[in-house]
Parts: structure tokens; C-alpha cells; sequence
């Protein structure tokens, strides 16, 4: 009980007047920015990150959790809405969630959305208080060659075993791990692919490769595309649920849960395979088979509940090991070191207190996301009818604002325009985001443990492999990478029938999170 | 959502029997092969540090080595008739043939932004960022476009300079603003 005590501390810190209305600041930001077609929450973290810049850390937390929860659940506004989800973990809502809307029933999807996202975020939240700590303990652990392996898994499953296309995955991959190397080499100080410019050798800033790939990179590429006839958009009203609702809701909600917070927890690459499977598990248990495709309330509100719980489990690791493993992650880890906070084991006993007023913050923007959307979710659907121009154009402005504000110098735009012009050739050639980006953060840390791994075992490669835990890590992936193969050749009548009900999904996964 | 708008746009949006080749993707083949040879490069300029084993040379070289052979497979992919899904969303209609002309444009609006930030400030160059980007994408109202423009750039400037204490570049306005 003793993490529920700091916990307690630590909302003692976080709950006050001024800080409640950071919260709500937050909240309405993220949302704003979430809602808007074609932004995902990685992008609305990325997008708003330098709004925070002025606050002091707790504020900034605050106002960040409250940035976060309302940029998810923006995007699944979106998805129930207009049917063309932000990102690819809204997938699974948009199926059932457009269904419901274009029978009359937005209020409800809207509603059982919320509601279930509240519930999965608070119950992942604690399960991050409970299980951070216990991770981090033995995180203390883990020696240079064992973090290596855990984080070639990472790479490794993000990569090969998330998208549809292999190679694709491993381009992405590469192109980030290249990013990753700019800039200054830690052991010798010498500027590795800097073009002999002093700003490159002070590495790249992550919030203006993460905007220009996630940000510039969409605004360009719809620029290229864009739609000419307006959307549908559903006209909704106050979100509501009846007594029926609320009584098929509940049961989807809490697996959902269950689903998604170990998929966040472990290394596994986001919410795309829990609310898949969340989505699945509700088609099968449900009383209400016939509505299934129809605008079934379960299949909002399982997989809702699976993308918000994993969402939370994703701090875990995050906080407790210092490696993220979605693209929101990764501008959460950015925000963080911006405060001079870098996760990792020793953080939960060095900085205590701000962990447990981070976690106190995740639940604070929680509640208010429930307090302030319910009301406020026609106001939302009004957004997307904001002509494209300004949209767009508005996208740019403040991409370019945030790129502008990290360093005040012009030369960070040029490279927003660089990864701008990066993301827009990522997008026409179906390369997927997310291994580019974990690419460039884990890249540097994988570097830095090969290199001290073998500076321990002499140079003797044997280094990498001399921890049980290293050489577990690498037979799971090494399984990880086979075992679907195998099944493939092995099972082929089976594969092909199980296929053709996963196509849909397969084929999202593309869309990694923006 | 169909597999045809999965299809990348291209030239002949004809729905195509024989699958052609998608040329652009030899090209991103030769970027990274550049980008891999420039990286191995890079690395053989670096001394190699002592008590490192390892070294500041290892790991660019490694990633070179597999850009150019990646490069290598894109390439026999794509002559296999290999084509990427390109990115779907909200706003994207994958039917029509990509709208280069508007992304120059508004790539055009952006290398200007930053040319000019400096002198004329943020509160200037934002304006007209965002009045150049909604004319690119084909806003018609320009009077009404530079008007929110400035809205949005002063405000932020202030917004910045109260809220935050971060003074944005003020330019030719040093000292109205």
C-alpha cells in the first residue's frame, strides 16, 4: 500500500485551483487538436509540447496529462464522427462508432466512448502505480546487454511484426537510426553527419523531427490529395447513455481494460493489436450478435477502453525503463528529458516525487477529459466542419510555431521543411511512422549499451550475451520473427481463412500512429 | 475501405491488370543508397577513440551497410512489382492523381517563412505564413485570410512573450509590439 500513499502525496501536490485549471487548459487543447481530421495524439503531443515550455515541471505535467487524454480522445471523436479514423488504434471504434452515429445513436457512442475511456484510464493509471515501481526494482537490475536486447525488441517487433510490409518497416527503421546518429559522438565528442554545421552537432531536437514528420509531413500530403467533396458528418447532440447502454457497456469496458494494459506494458508497439483483439472478443461474446456491423455499442466500447488502458501501460515502461515504444511515448519521453527528467530505473527513487505527481497528473486529466466532454462534445463535431484551408494552413502555422519556438533560430524551420518534405515521401511510399521515430530516440540508447556492454566484457562479443535475461530476450524475438512465418507455411488452409476476417485490420496497421 | 483506394495514385488511374512498375520508388531506392554510402562515409572520418572497443565508427557503419542493402531489395521489390499503400486519412482522396503543384506552393510559403523570420519577426512572417498556405490550398478570401493570420501571430507572439516569457523574434516591429 505503499504506492497508494505516494500516490496520495501526490495528488495532494497536483490538486489545486491553479493547477485544476492547467488540467482543464490542457484538456481543451488536446482535444481541440485531436479532433481536427488527420491528427492523432502523438501529433497533438508534439503540436501543443511547446505550449508547456514557460510552466514549472508539475504544472507542465498537468497540463501535458490533460493534453494527452484529450488528444486521444479527440481522435476517437473523430473516428465515431466522420468514419476515417486518426490513427490507426481509433481503427476498431471507427467500425461500430460510424455505425452507431449514422443510425441516430452519436450521443451514445460519444458517451460509452468516454466513459469507457475514463474508466480504462483510471484502472491503467493505478496499474502503472502498482507496476512501475515493481519494474523499475528489477529494472535496477538489468545490465547493459540485457537493455540492448529488450530494446532490439522493441525495434524488432514495432518493425517487422506490426506493419504489413517487412521491408517497408526496416527502410523506415533505418531512416530513423540514421536521424538518431546527428550530432555529437558521446565517447569521442566528434560530430557524426553534422555537414560541418554547429547546429547539427548538437543533435537534432525530437519535437521538430516529431512535428515535421508527424505534422508538416500529413498537411503536405493532404495538400496532395486533398478531398474536393466535403465529408458527412453526423450531427450529434449531448452524449448520453440509457439504462441498456450502460448495462452492455460496463462488461466491454473492464476487458478492454484487461486487454490493454498488457499490451502497453511489454514492448509490443501500441493499441493496434488489443483493441483488435478487444473488438473480436466482444463480436464473440456478445448477446447482441446481429448488431455487430449494424452499430453495436460493445464494439465501441471494449475497444475504446483497450486503446486508452494500453495508453497507460504505456508508461511502465516508459517510466520505469526509460524505453518507449508508441510514437506518443516518444514525445512523452522528449517532453520529459526537455525538464531535465530522464526515465529510467533510478527516477522512481532519485525524483519520487515527481513521478507520483506525474501519475496523480495522469489521473487529474483523466477526470476532468469526463468532466469537460461530455458537455462539450456537439461543440467538437463542430470542428470538423473548419474549411480545409485553415485547417491546413493552421496545421503549418503552428507546426512551424513550435519548430520556431525550441531554439528561436530559423534553422530549426529549415529542418522542419526537411522532415516535413521526409514525412510527405514516408506517406506516398506507404512507409510506416512509428519504427522511423523510435528509431531516431532508441537508436543513440542502443549505441550507447552495445558500447558499454563491450566496453565491460573488453571488446569480447560475448559481452552482449553474458545475461540470462539478454539471451531469453533474444530467442522471443528471434521466435517473434519465425513463429508467424512458420505458422503461415505450416497452417496454410487455416491462415488463409483466419485472413480473410483480419483483412480489414492487417491493412490498417499500416497507418501507425501519427 | 476498399483495397483500390489503397492503391498509390498513380499517372493511369485506370485500374491497371498488369501491375506496373512504380518508378518513384526506384528513386527512394537511390536515396538511400546515397544516404547509406554518405553515412559510411561520414564514419571513416571519425578517429576512433581509445579504451572504446566499440568506437564511434561501428554502429554508422552498420546502418549504411543495411540502408544500401535495403536499397538493394527496394529495388528488386519494386521490379517484382512490389507497390506501397500509400497513407489514407479524413481529408485524402487516393482516386484523384497526386496535386504536386499545390505542396510546392506551400513548400515555396515555407522557405520564405524562413528567410524572412528573421528580419521581418514572427508577428509578420507568421501572418503571412498562414495567409500564403490557406491561398495554396485554394482559399479565395486573401483580405479575410491575412486578417486571422495576424490574429493568430500576434496573439502568439503575446501569448508567448506574457504567458510564457519566451520573446519570438520581433523584427521590424522591435519596440511596436
Amino acid at each position: 500500500m505503499d504506492s497508494l500513499n505516494l500516490l496520495w502525496g501526490g495528488l495532494e501536490a497536483a490538486v489545486t485551483p491553479e493547477n485544476l485549471l492547467w488540467a482543464a487548459l490542457g484538456v481543451l487543447l488536446g482535444t481541440f487538436v485531436g479532433v481536427l481530421p488527420g491528427i492523432g495524439p502523438a501529433m497533438a503531443v508534439a503540436l501543443l509540447l511547446p505550449v508547456t515550455y514557460g510552466l514549472d515541471a508539475t504544472q507542465a505535467f498537468i497540463m501535458f496529462a490533460g493534453i494527452y487524454y484529450g488528444g486521444m480522445y479527440g481522435g476517437s471523436t473523430t473516428s465515431i464522427l466522420l468514419n476515417t479514423p486518426g490513427e490507426s488504434s481509433s481503427v476498431m471504434t471507427a467500425i461500430e462508432g460510424n455505425k452507431m452515429a449514422k443510425a441516430g445513436r452519436a450521443a451514445q457512442a460519444l458517451a460509452t466512448a468516454a466513459i469507457g475511456s475514463f474508466i480504462a484510464g483510471t484502472i491503467g493509471t493505478m496499474g502503472v502505480v502498482f507496476f512501475a515501481p515493481a519494474l523499475a526494482d528489477i529494472a535496477v537490475e538489468i545490465g547493459a546487454p540485457s537493455y540492448l536486447a529488450i530494446t532490439v525488441m522493441a525495434l524488432v517487433l514495432v518493425t517487422a511484426v506490426l506493419g504489413s510490409s517487412k521491408l517497408r518497416g526496416f527502410i523506415a527503421l533505418f531512416i530513423g537510426l540514421t536521424i538518431g546518429l546527428v550530432g555529437l559522438d558521446l565517447n569521442t565528442g566528434q560530430p557524426r553527419l553534422s555537414f560541418g554545421t554547429t547546429q547539427l552537432a548538437d543533435r537534432l531536437d525530437i519535437v521538430v523531427v516529431a512535428v515535421g514528420i508527424f505534422a508538416l509531413g500529413e498537411a503536405l500530403w493532404v495538400a496532395a490529395h486533398l478531398r474536393r467533396t466535403p465529408l458527412q458528418i453526423t450531427p450529434v447532440g449531448q452524449p448520453f447513455m440509457g439504462k441498456e447502454d450502460w448495462r452492455r457497456s460496463w462488461k466491454p469496458w473492464l476487458r478492454g481494460t484487461a486487454l490493454g494494459f498488457p499490451f502497453g506494458a511489454i514492448p509490443a508497439g501500441g493499441a493496434e493489436t488489443p483493441t483488435f483483439l478487444s473488438y473480436l472478443a466482444e463480436k464473440k461474446l456478445t448477446k447482441h450478435p446481429e448488431e455487430f456491423g449494424k452499430g453495436a455499442i460493445e464494439g465501441v466500447a471494449g475497444p475504446e477502453a483497450a486503446n486508452n488502458a494500453s495508453a497507460a501501460g504505456t508508461f511502465v515502461p516508459l517510466l520505469a525503463m526509460g524505453l518507449p515504444v508508441t510514437a506518443t511515448a516518444t514525445i512523452m519521453l522528449a517532453a520529459l528529458q526537455s525538464y531535465g527528467i530522464q526515465p529510467g530505473p533510478q527516477l522512481m527513487t532519485e525524483q519520487p516525487d515527481l513521478v507520483w505527481t506525474l501519475l496523480a497528473s495522469l489521473l487529474i486529466g483523466n477526470t476532468m477529459l469526463l468532466v469537460l466532454n461530455l458537455p462539450l462534445a456537439p461543440l467538437w463535431a463542430k470542428l470538423l466542419r473548419v474549411p480545409r484551408p485553415y485547417l491546413y494552413a493552421g496545421i503549418l502555422f503552428f507546426a512551424s510555431l513550435g519548430a520556431y519556438t525550441v531554439n528561436l533560430d530559423s534553422f530549426d524551420l529549415f529542418l522542419l521543411l526537411v522532415f516535413g518534405l521526409l514525412g510527405l515521401a514516408m506517406r506516398r511510399f506507404g512507409l510506416p511512422v512509428l519504427p522511423l521515430i523510435l528509431g531516431v530516440i532508441l537508436g543513440p540508447i542502443m549505441e550507447s549499451k552495445l558500447r558499454e556492454a563491450l566496453a565491460l566484457s573488453g571488446g569480447d562479443s560475448s559481452g552482449l550475451v553474458n545475461e540470462p535475461l539478454a539471451v531469453i530476450v533474444y530467442v522471443l524475438t528471434a521466435l517473434f520473427l519465425v513463429v508467424p512465418i512458420a505458422v503461415r507455411y505450416l497452417l496454410p488452409s487455416r491462415f488463409d481463412r483466419s485472413d480473410d476476417a483480419a483483412d480489414d485490420p492487417s491493412d490498417e496497421r499500416e497507418l501507425v500512429d501519427r | 475501405m476498399t483495397e483500390t483506394s489503397h492503391e498509390t495514385p498513380a499517372p493511369t488511374t485506370a485500374p491497371t491488370t498488369t501491375p506496373a512498375i512504380d518508378r518513384g520508388q526506384l528513386g527512394l531506392a537511390g536515396f538511400l543508397a546515397l544516404l547509406g554510402g554518405y553515412t559510411v562515409y561520414d564514419a571513416t572520418t571519425l578517429d576512433v577513440g581509445f579504451a572504446d572497443p566499440v568506437g564511434p565508427r561501428v554502429f554508422p557503419y552498420v546502418i549504411g551497410a543495411v540502408l544500401l542493402l535495403l536499397a538493394v531489395l527496394l529495388v528488386v521489390a519494386t521490379l517484382r512489382g512490389s507497390r506501397p499503400e500509400a497513407d489514407d486519412g479524413e481529408d485524402i482522396d487516393l482516386d484523384t492523381p497526386a496535386d504536386w503543384l499545390t505542396v510546392a506552393k506551400l513548400v515555396g510559403v515555407l522557405v520564405f517563412t524562413i528567410a524572412t523570420v528573421g528580419v521581418l519577426g514572427w508577428a509578420i512572417s507568421g501572418a503571412l505564413l498562414f495567409a500564403g498556405a490557406a491561398w495554396a490550398l485554394g482559399s479565395t478570401t486573401l483580405v479575410r485570410d491575412v486578417l486571422v493570420g495576424t490574429v493568430m501571430s500576434v496573439g502568439s507572439w503575446y501569448g508567448f512573450y506574457v504567458g510564457l516569457g519566451i520573446p519570438l523574434s520581433p523584427g521590424l516591429l522591435d519596440g511596436i509590439l
